[in-house]
C-alpha cells in the first residue's frame, strides 16, 4: 500500500466536512452539547456542593448581654444563618438537629459575658448537622470568623485592650454526623471529566453504528476511504464539541460555584484536549465493536460505570482497595481529575502534571489500535 | 471497442457462505466493455452478494477473478476508485443536501475541478434548482437518480447497479434505462441486477441466477434458444380454469396467464401440441404456436431450479 492509499488529507477532510454538516442539522445532539454540561453541573453541583445561605438555626442563649446580642446579630448579618428558634435547653437543640429541623444550634453559656470581660477567652458552642458537609461548610467558616469582627465592633474604649491580638472569645465547632468534609472545589473540577466522558463517548459511540443502521455504511465502504480517514474524520467535530463543553463548565464553575482557577489557561486547555481525544478514541472503538446503536449505548454505559465509581469522583481514591485503584489508574478520567484539581486549585504546571499526562497518552494509542483493528473494511 | 478488448469483469469459481447458508455457488461471469449485462433472479438468489464480491465489499470464500483488470481479492482499493456501485437501498445521506452529497463524493474521489463536476451533475439531473434540498426529502425516483449520478460522478468505467429500479414508477424506470443505454454508448460497462422481466429484454446480455447458482447466460436470443422450449398461446375468456386443466398434462411444463392470453410452455414440442390443442378444442378456443419469450424462459427456469433445490434439500 502506498502512502496515498493509507491516508489522504483530502479524503479525510471530506469526512470531516460531512460530519460537521450532519451535526449542524442534528438539533438534539446540538442541544445536548450545551444542555448536558449545564444541567449536570447544576444538578450535581448544587446537590453535592453548594453554598446555601439562610440555614435554619436555633439559639440557646443563657446570657443576655450586649455581646451576645451582637454575636447573634453578626450571625444573621452573614446571611448564612436564619435564627428561627429560641431553644429552652440543650436537649431540645439536639433533638431538632437529629430530626433535621435545624441545621445549626448556637449555645451561649450563662457566664459568657463575664468571662469575656475578665479576658478568659470563653467559648461559644456551634453545633452543626454536617451530614451534608458541603452544605454547611461555608456557614461554619463564616461563624468561625465572627469573633474577630464582633470584637472589633463592640470592644471599644476601655475594653479595646481585649480586642488586640488573639480573639477575645472563640467559637467552638462541633460537627455532628460527618466530621470530615469534602469541599466544593473538589467536586466541580471532577464533574468536568465526568460530563466530558458521558457526552463524548456516547456521541462518538453512535457515529459509526449510525451509518451502519441507516445503510450508508455500505456506501462509505464502497468508496476509496481508509479506516483511519473515516475514524479520525469522524472524531474532529467532537473535539470542538468537547472544547465548547469544557469552556461552558469552566465559566459555570467560576460563576456558580466560585471555584478558583490558579493555573494557566493554556495548560488547562491542553490537558482537556488530551482527555477529549482519549474519550473520542474510546467512543469510536466502541462504535466499531458494536453492531447497532443500542449496543453502542450499552457499551458506553459499561465503560461509564467504572469511570464514575473508580476514578476518585465518587469515592476518595486512596480509600479504595488496591484492585480498584489499579483499574482506576488505567482510566483517563482518574488522571484527568488529578490534572484538573492540580491546574485549577493548585496552579500546577507541566512538570507536576506529567505523571498524569502520559497514562492518558498511552491509553489513546492502545484504544485507537483496537478501534482500527476491529473496524470492518467489508460487510463480511 | 474491439472484440479483442479484455473483459471488464471476469470471475470464476466464486463461492460465498454465511454460516451454513451457501449463498453463491461457483459463480463464473464475463462482462465485455460497453455491455449492459442484466443480472436476473428471484429475491434471495445471491445477486446482491455476487455484486458485493465484485466490488470488494465482501470477500469470496474461494474463487478468483478480475474487475477492470484488478484482482478482486487483492486490489479492492483500485476497484473502488474505478467502479461506480449503486446499492439496493438508498445509501446516501438523508441529512445532507443534494449538493452536499455530490460534493462529498467528489471530495472522496479527489476529483480535480470538483465544483464543476458537481454543477454538471446537478444540471444533468435537472436538480440544479433544488440543490439545497435535503436528500431525505426526495421521492423514490429522484433518490434513485441522485444515487446514479453520485456513483457516476467520478466517471467510473464500470457501473454495478443493484436493483436500481426497485420501487420506482414506470416512467422513471424508462428514463433510467435510456440513461443506461446512453452511458453504454459512451463505452461504460454496466452490470445491473433486476427482477423486472421487461428490463431483461433491454440488456445486451443476461445471466439468470437462482439459489446461488448461475443457470444460464448469453444474449436474450441465446438464452431463449438454449432452453429448447415451445410455447403456445390461447386467447379467450376463463383462462384460469383452462390453465388449471392443463396443469400436469403430458408435455405441459408451465402455464402463465397474461391478461387475455394463456401461455403454455414445455420442452416436449409434440406432446405439448397435442395437449394444448385438445384442451383448446374442448373449451372452444383457438390456440397457436408463438415464439417463446424471455419471460416464459425465466419462469421455466425459476420453477425448475425451485424443484431442483427442493430435491437437493431432501
Amino acid at each position: 500500500m502506498s502512502g496515498r492509499d493509507f491516508f489522504s488529507v483530502e479524503r479525510w477532510w471530506s469526512v470531516v466536512r460531512k460530519e460537521f454538516l450532519q451535526l449542524r442539522r442534528d438539533r438534539i445532539t446540538f442541544a445536548m452539547i450545551v444542555a448536558i454540561p449545564l444541567m449536570q453541573l447544576t444538578l450535581f453541583g448544587y446537590a453535592i456542593n453548594s453554598d446555601p445561605k439562610h440555614l435554619l438555626t436555633g439559639v440557646l442563649v443563657e446570657d443576655h448581654t450586649e455581646f451576645t446580642r451582637s454575636f447573634v446579630a453578626g450571625m444573621k448579618a452573614s446571611s448564612y444563618f436564619d435564627i428561627v428558634e429560641e431553644l429552652p435547653n440543650e436537649e431540645a437543640g439536639r433533638a431538632a438537629l437529629a430530626r433535621g429541623r435545624l441545621q445549626f444550634v448556637v449555645t451561649i453559656p450563662p457566664d459568657f459575658s463575664r468571662r469575656l470581660l475578665r479576658g478568659e477567652r470563653p467559648a461559644l458552642l456551634l453545633e452543626a448537622d454536617a451530614t451534608d458537609p458541603s452544605a454547611t461548610g461555608n456557614a461554619i467558616e463564616a461563624a468561625l470568623e465572627l469573633p474577630q469582627s464582633v470584637a472589633a465592633k463592640d470592644l471599644v474604649g476601655p475594653l479595646a485592650a481585649l480586642a488586640g491580638g488573639s480573639p477575645p472569645f472563640e467559637v467552638r465547632l462541633h460537627s455532628l454526623y460527618n466530621p470530615e468534609g469534602i469541599t466544593a472545589y473538589f467536586i466541580v473540577p471532577g464533574l468536568m471529566g465526568v460530563i466530558l466522558s458521558m457526552t463524548l463517548v456516547l456521541m462518538t459511540g453512535l457515529a459509526i453504528t449510525r451509518e451502519r443502521e441507516r445503510g450508508t455504511m455500505e456506501n462509505l465502504l464502497a468508496m476509496p476511504l481508509t479506516p483511519l480517514e473515516v475514524m479520525s474524520g469522524k472524531m474532529i467535530p467532537y473535539i470542538f464539541i468537547g472544547l465548547i463543553q469544557v469552556s461552558i463548565i469552566l465559566v459555570a464553575a467560576s460563576a456558580m460555584f466560585h471555584v478558583p482557577f490558579e493555573g494557566s489557561l493554556l495548560t488547562f486547555y491542553c490537558a482537556a484536549l488530551f482527555f477529549i481525544a482519549g474519550n473520542l478514541a474510546v467512543g469510536i472503538s466502541l462504535s466499531s465493536l458494536a453492531q447497532n446503536q443500542l449496543q453502542a449505548m450499552q457499551l458506553t454505559m459499561f465503560y461509564f460505570l467504572p469511570n464514575i465509581l473508580l476514578s476518585g469522583f465518587m469515592f476518595p481514591f486512596q480509600g479504595m482497595p488496591a484492585w480498584a485503584r489499579v483499574i482506576g489508574e488505567v482510566l483517563p478520567l482518574t488522571h484527568f481529575h488529578r490534572l484538573m484539581r492540580g491546574i485549577m486549585l493548585k496552579g500546577n504546571g507541566w512538570s507536576d502534571l506529567w505523571t498524569d499526562v502520559w497514562p492518558i497518552g498511552l491509553f489513546i494509542v492502545v484504544v485507537m489500535f483496537v478501534a482500527l483493528r476491529f473496524y470492518r473494511r467489508t460487510l463480511d | 471497442m474491439s472484440a479483442a478488448a479484455a473483459p471488464v469483469i471476469e470471475v470464476h469459481g466464486l463461492n460465498k457462505s454465511f454460516g451454513d447458508k451457501h449463498v453463491v455457488i461457483d459463480l463464473a461471469l464475463q462482462v465485455q466493455p460497453g455491455e449492459i449485462f442484466g443480472f436476473l433472479g428471484p429475491n434471495g438468489s445471491g445477486k446482491t452478494t455476487s455484486i458485493r464480491m465484485l466490488c470488494g465489499l465482501l470477500t469470496p470464500d474461494s474463487g478468483s477473478g478480475t474487475c477492470l483488470g484488478y484482482d478482486i481479492l487483492k486490489q479492492s482499493g483500485e476497484i473502488k476508485r474505478n467502479v461506480g456501485y449503486m446499492t439496493q437501498r438508498f445509501s446516501f445521506w438523508d441529512d445532507l443536501s443534494i449538493r452536499e452529497n455530490l460534493d462529498f463524493v467528489a471530495r472522496v474521489y479527489q476529483m480535480p475541478r470538483r465544483q464543476e463536476a458537481v454543477e454538471r451533475a446537478l444540471e444533468h439531473l435537472g436538480l440544479a434548482g433544488r440543490a439545497e434540498q435535503l436528500a431525505g426529502q426526495l421521492s423514490g425516483g429522484w433518490k434513485q437518480r441522485l444515487a446514479l449520478s453520485a456513483c457516476m460522478l467520478h466517471q467510473p468505467r464500470l457501473l454495478l447497479l443493484d436493483e436500481p429500479t426497485a420501487g420506482v414508477d414506470p416512467t422513471a424506470r424508462r428514463d433510467f434505462w435510456e440513461e443506461l443505454h446512453r452511458l453504454a454508448a459512451l463505452g461504460i460497462s454496466v452490470l445491473v441486477s433486476t427482477h423486472y422481466m421487461d428490463e431483461a429484454e433491454r440488456c445486451h446480455k443476461l445471466a439468470f441466477i437462482a439459489y446461488g447458482r448461475l443457470l444460464v447466460q448469453g444474449t436474450a436470443a441465446e438464452v431463449v434458444e438454449s432452453q429448447h422450449l415451445s410455447t403456445w398461446s390461447i386467447h379467450g375468456e376463463r383462462l384460469a380454469e383452462l390453465s388449471e386443466q392443463l396443469h400436469g398434462q403430458p408435455g405441459v411444463d408451465q402455464t402463465v396467464v397474461f391478461g387475455g392470453a394463456l401461455h403454455v410452455t414445455g420442452r416436449d414440442a409434440a406432446a405439448l401440441q397435442e395437449s394444448v390443442q385438445r384442451a383448446a378444442r374442448a373449451a372452444g378456443l383457438a390456440a397457436q404456436p408463438i415464439d417463446t419469450g424471455i419471460e416464459d424462459v425465466f419462469i421455466h427456469l425459476m420453477n425448475e431450479s425451485g424443484a431442483a433445490q427442493r430435491l437437493r434439500a431432501e
